[in-house]
């Protein structure tokens, strides 16, 4: 084998497998992506009005029992209930509630969820039997993942974005009849906050938008204090009941250890390169702001640029996600001047969430949607992101494996790729035989209009639409391939894969962040 | 400009996953190892996929070392057999001492002539010094093969042959040290150090790194990848000497034009020697990406990516 | 030809394929493949473990083979290595 021979080149026009549909029985009527920017900066949004209830002084919002609540609430057959994840694997709330609801002969529910893991296996059951018939999600892995990609879900799951969920909250294109919000610390009247407690899980910002929108409000809690609650990130103003259970989750998953930065040295050589490539790019300097997710290659990316904003003497505006420890401890350091944050990954960064000022909280709308004039993510110099593949226009599919079953999703992969000025993603070229560089991706999750850079261990890549950056590159004496080539060198390695076979049936309806259609996921045979 | 050595780093050969990856961990040259990392009852599955590996697997532009077993076991001979098919660019040769090597090269001539009607394979050889033996015996081993093109020196073995403590000053491998580094100058091969065990110590690597330099060594090997970037920036030039040798062929640049055969920088005659060792210097750090204005990568883990073609 | 004995070659890891080939009842050639790439890749891997055990010129045996996203150059490698292990004269060095 003697290096690359040939090139491919990018595939024109349409890269999905098959054209979208126009209509999806379970789903409605299909109004296909039109551009990352179609619909974003050209027009006023309208939302859903937000329901407000008049509480007497006196009438107490403190119930004895979810059961209670649920009678208070008046669950009906049909309903839009929502759960927000910031407890991950070691929630409890979202099948206690559930159990509770299944007892009542509920059926047709839809659950808006904004991310789905495996705690949540009870609820394949309740699919089965029909008592939840649709999923809205950002993110889902684990049994309900499978089930749901098995077609056991009677609608098409509809996977949204973490700025697409709130827009669609906001808007009423998801319309929550009762949100059900998890709160480890809570007083009798609804304010509720996520630092104290001992299901502690730092930040709040999923729980907003559902908090703010739904047309009933429970929150949940196993860590009751005197009223006022302090802080209140969800206030009273949103809050119609509250109960109190022994336990809203197991600690060990919710802040499950700081993550590791990767010791696998090929990760370390990609993560060195990435470095390289930001350092390149000429947007390291003071201000530079910066997102990365929690995995062991993206903290190392972060570690090389700790080294080199300290060698500089760069302080940073701020750096925002998905909070975990080792961000913190830039924040600590001086490296940076803020942290935004709508998630904490472990302990440390619960702690920093709750004691430093310069730790800022950001809601779901605020950071990634679209439609709140001016997310976060629109004030992103550089975002490292995952890819599970990415195809010849840089289109990235997060959502499916390349067997075709979900194990994943957005999540604010595609808000952060549409908003940040460098959207890199960093992978190895092939993991354990499948090349993450395709012709057509399984699932287009993130346009490939807003992805500019690959790095891999073989090579970088840089989307043809960003000379400017090839040019920045290749000045500092780096070397830039086509996307093309790399490709050719995966599949001279691994040969080509056969195509997966996939039924007619639409499992999943895979939502941009603006409410459009970019792709389906089809039950495989 | 002669191809760089600076790190050798070992891979077990019998593990496909490493295999696939050593190209792109930024060592100059990786060492495919069917000895020692290699148990008994594997000795055949790893010679066979590294034979393979050699066959199928693209390294791109880092050189690939095998190392045999000793010819004087029952495996050696069976791996170069096996590694003669395939013709990786070094053959590293463990417990060398004259015998062994004289040996090797026998046995390659003879494949050379039954196989290949005469041609050469283009293999080349490095003999791993690493016993008392050997070490006395290092220009003649140097002499017994035109194939050889450097000596690794196995500082652990070395010192259980001699049986002394291995320590991290390293006083017990000094003599052996110098010793072969001084013989690689004389017989115009690269001479690589022992590797540095302690994998956690990177202080401790740089500073034995930069020792080995200062001695005369041209390399140095490495037993985990994250020893790699720290051998490079042990070897890399010294800013200070590269901006003298700079000066050197300006100044010499300015001579020229002005019709002067010799001349002097700050108050010293540069002569011939003086200029051929700028040339080197500026030749390595350019290509090292030290010296501004170069297309060169700055990173001095990919040195040898601009030689040739193929992807970073 | 058949073979006799029971050999095994290479690992679960990553990149690698665990192969186990003994002596088989049946005439032919019997493939048990488990693999993390099965959809994407198991034709091929099939294919590459059958034509190994032809060019070596075994006619009747059963393999077992756990993949772990192993390419091409390592099943040859491995199912080699099982085949000279099984074939081998008991005692010899391989």
């Amino acid at each position: 084998m003697h290096g690359i021979e040939f090139e491919i080149a990018p595939a024109s026009g349409e890269t999905r497998r098959q054209p979208l549909p126009e209509y999806i029985e379970g789903y409605g009527e299909v109004r296909a992506f039109e551009g990352a920017f179609a619909n974003v900066g050209v027009g006023i949004s309208d939302h859903r009005p937000r329901r407000s209830k008049s509480v007497r002084p006196g009438q107490t919002k403190l119930l004895a029992t979810i059961e209670e609540a649920l009678d208070r609430a008046g669950l009906r057959d049909g309903m839009t209930l929502s759960f927000h994840h910031h407890l991950r694997n070691g929630d409890h709330v979202l099948n206690l509630v559930m159990e509770a609801v299944a007892r009542r002969g509920v059926r047709d529910l839809t659950l808006a969820v904004s991310s789905i893991f495996p705690v949540h296996e009870p609820l394949v059951a309740l699919m089965d039997a029909g008592v939840v018939t649709g999923l809205a999600t950002n993110y889902m892995s684990g049994p309900v993942a499978k089930a749901v990609s098995q077609g056991r879900l009677k609608k098409p799951a509809v996977m949204m974005t973490h700025g697409g969920r709130p827009r669609a909250i906001e808007s009423g294109d998801l319309p929550v009849d009762i949100a059900f919000i998890a709160a480890p610390c809570s007083d009798p009247y609804g304010n509720c906050n996520g630092v104290r407690g001992k299901s502690a899980c730092g930040a709040l910002g999923y729980a907003v938008a559902d908090a703010q929108y739904a047309d009933v409000v429970v929150a949940i809690t196993d860590h009751l204090v005197a009223y006022p609650a302090s802080p209140a990130e969800i206030t009273q103003t949103m809050v119609d009941y509250v109960v109190e259970v022994p336990s809203i989750g197991d600690p060990q998953g919710i802040v499950s250890g700081t993550t590791r930065i990767t010791r696998d040295p090929v990760g370390l050589a990609i993560a060195h390169k990435a470095a390289q490539v930001i350092h390149a790019s000429g947007l390291l300097e003071d201000g530079f702001s910066f997102q990365t997710g929690a995995g062991g290659t993206s903290l190392a990316v972060a570690a090389e640029l700790k080294d080199m904003m300290k060698e500089a003497g760069i302080v940073g505006s701020f750096a925002a996600g998905g909070i975990t420890g080792y961000l913190v401890d830039m924040l600590e350091e001086g490296l940076f001047n803020n942290l935004l944050d709508v998630q904490c990954f472990d302990l440390r960064a619960v702690e920093s969430y709750r004691d430093n000022p310069r730790h800022l909280p950001m809601d779901a709308s605020m950071y990634a949607n679209p439609f709140s004039k001016g997310a976060v993510v629109n004030q992103l110099d550089v975002m490292i992101l995952g890819a599970t593949e990415i195809d010849l226009n840089f289109n990235v599919n997060v959502t499916t494996g390349s067997d075709g079953t979900i194990m994943g999703g957005s999540g604010g992969h595609s808000d952060t790729a549409a908003g940040a000025k460098l959207a890199m993603v960093v992978t190895q070229l092939v993991k354990a035989r499948l090349p993450i560089v395709r012709r057509h991706v399984t699932t287009i999750t993130t346009p490939g209009e807003t992805v500019d850079v690959l790095v891999t261990d073989h090579g970088i890549a840089v989307n043809p639409a960003r000379q400017d950056l090839i040019a920045a590159l290749e000045a500092s004496g780096l070397k830039v391939v086509t996307i093309g080539a790399l490709l050719a060198l995966a599949e001279s390695m691994t040969g080509i894969p056969d195509e997966v076979t996939f039924s007619d049936d639409i499992v999943a309806v895979v939502e941009y962040r603006d409410g459009t259609v970019v792709d389906v996921v089809r039950r495989t045979k | 400009m002669k191809r760089l050595r600076r790190t050798m780093l070992f891979v077990p050969g019998n593990n496909p996953g490493m295999i696939q990856s050593a190209s792109v961990l930024g060592a100059d040259s990786v060492i495919l190892d069917l000895e020692d990392a290699v148990s008994l009852s594997e000795k055949d599955s790893a010679r066979k996929l590294v034979t393979k590996a050699l066959r199928s697997w693209s390294f791109k532009t880092t050189e690939v070392t095998v190392r045999i077993n000793p010819i004087t076991t029952v495996y050696g001979p069976l791996d170069l057999e096996a590694m003669l098919e395939v013709q990786p660019d070094i053959l590293l040769i463990p417990k060398a001492e004259v015998a062994s090597i004289q040996e090797v090269e026998a046995r390659i001539s003879a494949y050379e002539a039954a196989k290949l009607g005469g041609e050469a394979v283009r293999t080349k050889l490095f003999a791993l010094i690493e016993s008392a033996a050997g070490v006395e015996h290092v220009h003649e081993i140097l002499a017994s093969s035109p194939r050889l093109v450097g000596v690794l020196f196995g500082g652990e073995d070395y010192t259980s042959d001699m049986g002394v403590a291995r320590t991290m000053g390293g006083m017990e491998i000094e003599y052996a040290r110098n010793k072969v580094a001084v013989a690689c100058k004389v017989h115009g091969v690269d001479a690589v150090d022992t590797p540095f065990t302690d994998v956690d110590n990177h202080e401790g690597l740089l500073a034995d790194a930069r020792k080995a330099k200062a001695m005369g060594f041209t390399g140095k090997a490495a037993i985990n990848p994250r020893q790699v970037g720290i051998i490079h920036k042990g070897f890399a030039p010294d800013p200070v000497e590269v901006r003298y040798a700079l000066r050197v062929l300006e100044a010499m640049e300015e001579a020229e034009a002005e019709g002067k055969g010799v001349f002097s920088l700050d108050g010293k005659m540069v002569d011939a020697p003086i200029i051929q060792r700028a040339r080197q210097m500026v030749a390595l750090a350019e290509k090292l990406g030290m010296v501004k204005g170069s297309t060169a990568s700055k990173d001095t883990k990919n040195a040898n990516d601009s030689l040739e073609g193929g992807l970073v | 030809m058949r073979v006799t004995r029971t050999a095994k070659a290479g690992t679960l890891e990553s990149n690698d394929i665990f192969i186990m080939v003994s002596p088989s009842e049946a005439e032919g050639v019997t493939l048990e493949l488990q693999s993390i790439v099965l959809a994407q890749f198991g034709r091929q891997i099939r294919e590459t473990i059958l034509r190994t055990v032809a060019a070596r010129g075994v006619t009747q045996i059963s393999i077992l083979a756990q993949d772990r996203g192993a390419l091409d150059y390592t099943i040859e490698a491995r199912v080699e290595t099982a085949l000279d292990r099984a074939l081998a004269e008991p005692g010899v060095i391989l």
